[in-house]
């Protein structure tokens, strides 16, 4: 069976101002945390110009990718990545086998600046994403889908 | 697995659409995204290799509207139905919430649609997911070309289980909505019926003896 990610505000916001801190130490255009399925969750810096939905599901899909490759060599997964580009690079931190961390960054920050960085982020991140793991069956409890009718449902539909 | 931001008030979940080479998934994409409403979906992606075969995996997120206050939305996702991309098949289906398993009705696609059923049922059973537990529906596709099969011959090697079906053509949009609609609908019954019986077994007083 599978479960839920469930993100409560507190949390929510711990995730938002370490996403924030890091696009600000790391000199990084956007930083962004999606879940390994694909699921965009916080985003900072200069998100208007870039699809963040289509890039974390496409992150999701490199990792799925590498890991797949690592499986196949016997080895744990990779767990950075990075990718150089003209103009804007990419880094990307596999946080806890649990979540991705993306900074996207160009000539105005360094590849040893962002990994540095990066590294006390994912510390920070994993103790947040431990806490969330541990609300598990409250959150279960609070989930809005028991309330739903077959109404609701419908009105989805109806345009 | 579904991702709920309660503060942004969000829920999103993922839907794949699973079968074989050639018959219909990105198809089925690529109509349910020409007739959203722009302000409804984003962009979507397509890893196709130069011959527009899927390599990896066709995506696009769609807005349902709000229940309840919250924002619902579907990422909806493709896989490759060649058969030499089994690996990336199983890569595609981490996280799912609801399928849609699209076969190909013509004669000729029989064992090839089988094969593809088997696969997506192995291929969850490697994350600890039975396709019976999963939200997931059928679809006849290419119902309008010659040489393909009854219903009742698909039902019987497709669909022992009854789960919802519809005939389709992707290609013209027939049954492309109702396909879509049907796994939407069977993905928020299911977490309202996993919802409740966890609040049930939340809620429940101990056991204890009385002496």
């Amino acid at each position: 069976m599978g479960h839920q990610l469930v993100i409560y505000e507190k949390e929510f916001a711990r995730i938002e101002r370490a996403v924030s801190q890091l696009v600000q130490a790391a000199n990084a255009r956007v930083v962004f945390v999606v879940d390994k399925n694909g699921q965009l969750i916080a985003a900072s810096g200069e998100v208007d110009d870039i699809d963040t939905t289509s890039l974390a599901s496409l992150t999701a899909g490199n990792i799925a990718a590498t890991g797949g490759i690592a499986n196949l060599l016997r080895e744990n997964e990779f767990t950075t990545q990075f990718h150089e580009g003209k103009n804007a690079h990419i880094h990307i931190q596999l946080v806890k086998s649990r979540v991705i961390l993306v900074v996207i960054f160009d000539a105005r920050s360094s590849l040893g600046l962002v990994r540095l960085r990066v590294r006390k982020a994912s510390e920070e991140l994993g103790v947040i994403f431990d806490d969330i793991d541990h609300q598990a069956p409250q959150a279960q409890q609070a989930s809005p889908f028991a309330e739903i009718t077959d109404a609701d449902i419908d009105n989805l539909f109806n345009d | 697995m579904s991702f709920i931001n309660l503060m942004a008030r969000e829920i999103t979940f993922k839907v794949v659409y699973y079968g074989p080479g050639l018959c219909g998934k990105t198809t089925n994409l690529r109509f349910i995204h020409g007739q959203a409403n722009e302000s409804a979906r984003g962009r979507m992606v397509e890893l196709a290799t130069e011959e527009d075969r899927t390599l990896f995996f066709d995506f696009f997120p769609l807005e349902l509207g709000e229940v309840r206050g919250f924002k619902t939305r579907l990422q909806l996702y493709t896989v490759p139905g060649q058969i030499q991309y089994e690996a990336v098949r199983r890569l595609v289906l981490k996280g799912i919430d609801g399928c849609v398993f699209v076969a190909d009705s013509q004669f000729a696609r029989a064992d090839a649609n089988e094969v593809s059923l088997e696969s997506l049922a192995e291929n969850l059973e490697e994350y600890g997911r039975k396709l019976n537990e999963l939200p997931y529906v059928v679809q006849y596709n290419k119902r309008d070309l010659p040489g393909i099969m009854d219903i009742e011959e698909l039902r019987a090697a497709l669909n022992p289980t009854g789960v919802p079906e519809f005939e389709a053509c992707a290609t013209t949009g027939q049954g492309v909505q109702e396909t879509l609609q049907a796994v939407a609908r069977l993905i928020f019954v299911h977490h309202r019926e996993q919802s409740i019986r966890s609040q049930r077994s939340n809620s429940a007083e101990p056991v204890t003896q009385k002496t």
